[in-house]
């Protein structure tokens, strides 16, 4: 999926990382969070990074998306786009209806009403949640709230998309539908996508590119490219061997840490 | 197959609303209005029937001579007199608009304050204890000292008023502020919410459950304050629904005493019952309240 775009010669990458390094604290109780990650995600690519637990994924992420400053390195993004960023709670506004929990970035950009309302309805139908506008978040189930996030950010308009273990806490059937949706939105929508996860087999089937990060400092420490042919299906055997390779390093790097 | 693609969106399309029909049915669970209204009213209307019941029952067995402790019958038939002359209207004016001038001017310093200390560590660490301090302070306590600075006037009065609600309400802004959910403002950040608008979009909305509690809180303690400014400078007004408790005690007129003092349970009552509405249609809205169960 990476020839689908003529991308102009200034927008070779999306989102480039270039030496990276993230550290909390200071003196003697600072912690290396992210230790020179240089990592490039071209326009249109989905890149799935993994890693266990305190491999700064998520530090990472916030530095993507501006909501933290790095210690150093550099990030750019191709026309300094904004990222959207999604987390594993879908974090929607409890106070609003889902209309108008999507219809939040289109107000903060100060688009006309018209324009807001025709947005608004065309993002629940692209996630298929036409008919549920006006609920409240709480009347949904836990995937139909994700979905109404993941509309949200998309009506951001960013090329970028940054999804923290979106669907960490889901049911696996659920999970299983909403990886074809987001396929489906990727791809209809030329995003550059990286996403989080510790899910191996889930990277596996959503990936055009798995990076393994280490723990405690995060590191790049392996990577591969996907290529199955997509769409793809999560219990296909050709995932499955991905994911048993994934899987494997992952295994490796966390015993190191046990010794 | 060809048409593989096709067919698994198509396929795709009518899991998800299978996915979702399944998962919210069941959800809309309707109680009708009137059986809500009754299911609220009826305990409150038998507490009241034992309540008047156990007073009438003490008036019976003689343990105070009716001069002192009448019958509800009697303060009822005095009610009853009362609200047909302008005595009562007028005190209850004058009262009311002494709470809601009160109020409105300590709502005003109330949020002013709370978001002011909310916003800024330096204020907080000054006055933070401060602001908790004053809201344990007994407002009666206040009133020497605001007889001192202000005579006996209105002044004092809403002195005294501002003084015993605005901690309150302070209060409920710095805990609604400090208790927003983090991830709701990495959110509302990232969707493009920065400076005033991150208040506008998601601070204020977060943060209102705790500001109502603490209005209705600051209510509370502005109506307290303000019948025992009554009691104190009574002197200053003949109508007010606090000078007419001291009147009547003065003239040992027990029913009247009694009327006035019920008059000042309904307002509170009402007053309060607006707020708690206030809150439960908030707590609806956010999904908290669980709507078959309350």
């Amino acid at each position: 999926m990476t020839s689908t775009t003529t991308t102009p010669q200034s927008a070779t990458t999306a989102v480039a990382l270039s030496g990276v390094t993230k550290v909390y604290g200071r003196g003697a109780n600072a912690v290396l969070a992210l230790d020179g990650v240089s990592l490039d995600v071209a326009p249109g690519e989905f890149v799935c990074l993994v890693g266990a637990s305190g491999c700064g994924k998520s530090t990472l992420l916030n530095l993507v998306a501006g909501l933290d400053r790095v210690s150093g390195g550099q990030i750019t993004l191709a026309g300094d786009a904004n990222p959207g960023l999604m987390f594993q709670e879908p974090a929607l506004f409890p106070w609003l209806t889902v209309d108008a929990n999507v219809e939040v970035p289109l107000k903060l950009r100060r688009l006309p009403r018209a324009q807001r309302r025709e947005r608004v309805a065309e993002l629940l139908r692209t996630v298929h949640l036409a008919d549920f506008g006006r609920k409240r978040p709480h009347e949904l189930s836990g995937g139909m709230r994700q979905r109404v996030a993941l509309a949200r950010t998309l009506a951001l308009d960013t090329p970028v998309l940054l999804m923290d273990e979106p669907f960490g806490a889901l049911d696996a059937m659920t999970r299983d539908i909403l990886h074809d949706e987001l396929e489906r939105i990727w791809s209809e929508r030329k995003l550059s996508v990286l996403f989080v996860t510790h899910n191996v087999r889930e990277a596996a089937r959503l990936a055009d590119r798995i990076i393994l990060l280490s723990s405690r400092p995060g590191r790049i420490i392996y990577s591969t490219e996907v290529d199955i042919p997509r769409p793809r299906r999560i219990d296909s055997p050709e995932v499955a061997a991905i994911a048993a390779e994934v899987t494997e390093r992952l295994r490796t790097e966390v015993g190191r840490h046990g010794q | 197959m060809a048409s593989d693609t096709l067919t698994s969106s198509a396929r795709t399309d009518a899991e998800i609303t299978g996915l979702d029909a399944l998962e919210i049915a069941g959800r809309d669970k309707e109680v009708s209005r009137g059986a809500r209204i009754w299911a609220a009213t009826w305990p409150k209307l038998a507490a009241l029937a034992i309540a008047i019941a156990a007073w009438q029952i003490v008036v019976w067995t003689g343990w105070k001579p009716p001069y002192s402790l009448p019958p509800p019958l009697e303060v009822g038939r005095e009610l009853v007199a009362q609200a047909q002359g302008p005595q009562l209207w007028d005190g209850l004016l004058t009262t009311l608009q002494r709470a809601a001038l009160g109020y409105v001017f300590s709502v005003a310093v109330g949020l002013l304050l709370g978001l002011a200390v909310a916003r800024s560590t330096v204020l907080r660490a000054a006055i933070g204890s401060m602001i908790t301090a004053l809201q344990t302070m007994p407002s009666i306590a206040w009133f020497p000292l605001a007889i001192l600075l202000f005579e006996l006037s209105e002044k004092a009065i809403f002195f005294v008023v501002v003084l015993g609600a605005a901690p309150s309400i302070a209060n409920g802004v710095i805990s609604g502020v400090d208790y927003v959910p983090p991830l709701l403002v990495r959110a509302g950040r990232n969707l493009g919410a920065r400076g005033l608008n991150l208040y506008r979009y998601v601070i204020a909305p977060a943060a209102l459950p705790a500001i109502v509690a603490g209005l209705k809180q600051g209510w509370a303690f502005s109506w307290r304050s303000l019948m025992a400014g009554e009691l104190l400078v009574s002197g200053i007004s003949q109508t007010s629904l606090g000078a007419q408790l001291t009147y009547s005690r003065e003239l040992s007129d027990a029913p009247w005493l009694l009327s006035t003092m019920i008059v000042i349970l309904v307002v509170g009552l009402v007053v309060d019952a607006a707020f708690g509405a206030a809150d439960k249609a908030i707590r609806r809205r956010w999904g908290v309240l669980d709507q078959a169960g309350q």
